[in-house]
């Protein structure tokens, strides 16, 4: 997410190449490095939709289509 | 007698000078002013409404359906609490709401609305912002379907460290305590059509 612009693609890849993988972690942590959070939208055992935030490559589902980065929050006034 | 007279007209000389040359100097300022090239705005009035419209895409694939209908007719989300205890509204000593199901009001750009659904009673206002220090597109602010979803996504991913981070009022302080109670009154409307209507989708889950 971007202001004043929405959604922009980062990098896209898939994890089970090395390569990609590679440049996959590489634009993760880039972007944490920005003060990004990182969110994964998925489906609980329920059946309800939530998110799941990340904070390192590894704790992303390795069967997750995005992870959705967006500034970080603060407290507003 | 000629040495006083070229005195006398450099003397004048010198006066009307002083007199004529700032109005010559405006004169030649005012010129240039507007031979001068102004460099064109390069703000493109379609570009917030493309990334408002690329918001709502993405909100959409994010969202369970009910959230997303109810965003795109009733301008907010309604985001269940799952802590096990509502947030309190600093009463002291035991509070009887503990434990009862409470729910977030989620608006773009206005802070996060905690209530308890069963009373429609308010109990804080979450003040939250979502900051890009950065400004790529010369704005701070994300579009507002955006903002929605990155407080859905904090809510229901972290809701714990969200309200760390958010600064906590009690209601009122910005978000106007009759308009959330219209709109409470406008969802317990909403959700009573849509029962009445059409049958529960997959994606749609009852209240806790």
């Amino acid at each position: 997410m971007k202001p004043g612009h929405g959604e922009v693609l980062i990098a896209e890849g898939d994890v089970e190449v090395a390569d990609q993988e590679e440049l996959l972690v590489q634009a993760f942590r880039r972007q944490l490095d920005l003060g990004m959070w990182a969110a994964v939208p998925e489906r609980s055992a329920s059946g309800r939709r939530e998110a799941r935030m990340v904070k390192a490559f590894e704790e992303i589902p390795r069967d997750a289509d995005r992870v959705i980065f967006f500034p970080r929050a603060a407290g507003g006034a | 007698m000629l040495l006083a007279a070229i005195t006398i007209g450099v003397v004048i000389v010198a006066l009307l000078w002083d007199l004529v040359l700032p109005s010559i100097k405006e004169s030649v300022e005012r010129y240039k002013a507007r031979r001068a090239i102004i460099p064109g705005s390069s703000h493109d009035p379609g570009r917030e409404r493309r990334a408002e419209a690329r918001a709502r895409q993405l909100l959409r694939s994010c969202v369970n359906d009910e959230e997303w209908s109810m965003y795109r007719d009733l301008g907010f989300i309604r985001v269940w609490g799952a802590l096990a205890r509502a947030p309190r509204r600093g009463r002291i000593g035991d509070d009887p709401r503990a434990g009862a199901p409470y729910a977030y009001l989620v608006y773009p750009h206005k802070p996060i609305v905690a209530y308890l659904p069963q009373t429609s009673e308010l109990l804080n206002e979450y003040c939250v912002e979502f900051p890009d220090e950065t400004r790529p597109y010369g704005s701070a602010r994300l579009p507002d379907s955006d903002d929605v979803l990155a407080k859905w996504m904090a809510l229901t991913g972290d809701e714990r460290r969200l309200l760390a981070t958010a600064n906590m009022h009690l209601p009122g302080r910005q978000v106007d305590p009759k308009q959330v109670r219209r709109d409470l009154w406008r969802l317990s409307q909403w959700e009573r059509e849509r029962l009445r209507g059409t049958p529960r989708s997959p994606g749609e889950v009852p209240a806790p």
